[in-house]
């Protein structure tokens, strides 16, 4: 019985997997914490000039994102196909626009 | 591993994240959409920032955060059986999501009232691009906003399915799923408030 459920590595639905322990309340409440104080700087970057604004928007906007994928979304704790998926799909729109303000550069 | 009943919870979580790609891809145009014609039109966007309530926007912004936490908190309480708190926890998402709604009314009821609508002829005597900022503010806030009923919908089953114990401790993928799709809610929205809230 305890083999069972103190050892990670033999989980009975794991596959091929990476198995982790559940994390507890705490882990999210934290990443909740750094949400909000990004949000305040990302506010506060607003008010300083238009280029500190346009900064924040590049830095800070995708960095929340990322941490709401990487623990809320639980992709942490996901095998590398997970985050396959999300960069290929990425990548794509990254393509699309770089395409789109190829075509405006030129005329 | 008594009554074992087949089932892929990997790959019910891949395919939610294979349609989750598609909102992005979705959103994603949009957010294009809305570079190329601010790099076209930086002094009306400029203006047309300034005319949206940022103090909503944040307050929303931090709303739709805590809704987020609490759903993921109410799958840690799943995971160690503690349905009371796992319900508290998505009641409060609940509520959460409708307080974001009726912000929303009040902000997008404000705008309606200085004759800031899709089609309105007060919006067709504005140059071409702020009729283009508001078209987009109303299309992608709109659609965010649609997202949000579904995902509140959705959310709701899962509160019924906890509480009848179709959702628990050892089967609980619909959750899961569920609350990924509320999260990618969330991650428009963090994009939506710097793009037109604090576009000024």
């Amino acid at each position: 019985m305890n083999e069972t459920l103190h050892s990670p590595d033999h989980h009975p639905y794991s596959l091929d997997e990476p198995h982790v322990e559940h994390p507890g309340y705490g882990t999210f409440i934290k990443v909740w914490a750094a949400l909000v104080v990004l949000t305040f700087c990302l506010v506060g970057l607003s008010h300083v000039s238009q280029s500190y604004a346009v900064w924040g928007l590049l830095t800070l906007t995708p960095l929340k994102a990322g941490l709401v994928f990487y623990y809320f979304m639980h992709l942490k704790y996901e095998g590398s196909l997970f985050k396959i998926v999300i960069l290929v799909t990425l990548g794509t729109l990254l393509i699309f626009f770089a395409l789109l303000f190829s075509d405006v550069a030129f005329h | 591993m008594s009554g074992h009943v087949h089932r892929d919870d990997l790959g019910s979580r891949l395919g939610m994240w294979l349609f989750l790609v598609t909102e992005i891809v979705l959103f994603g145009g949009l957010f294009i959409g809305y570079s190329y014609m601010r790099y076209k039109y930086p002094a009306e966007f400029h203006h047309g920032g300034a005319e949206l309530n940022a103090t909503l926007g944040v307050t929303n912004t931090l709303v739709l955060l805590t809704s987020s936490l609490t759903v993921v908190l109410a799958i840690v309480a799943i995971q160690r059986a503690e349905k009371k708190r796992a319900l508290a926890f998505l009641g409060t998402t609940l509520a959460l999501g409708l307080t974001f709604l009726v912000i929303k009314s009040f902000e997008w009821g404000a705008k309606f009232h200085h004759g800031l609508y899709p089609n309105s002829p007060h919006l067709a005597t504005l140059p071409p691009g702020e009729q283009v900022f508001f078209g987009l503010y109303f299309t992608m806030t709109g659609l965010h906003g649609v997202h949000v009923v579904v995902g509140l919908a959705v959310l709701s089953v899962m509160f019924w399915w906890v509480a009848t114990d179709r959702v628990r401790q050892d089967r609980y993928i619909h959750l899961e799923n569920s609350g990924l799709y509320w999260h990618l809610v969330d991650v428009i929205w963090i994009f939506l408030l710097p793009l037109f809230y604090l576009a000024a």
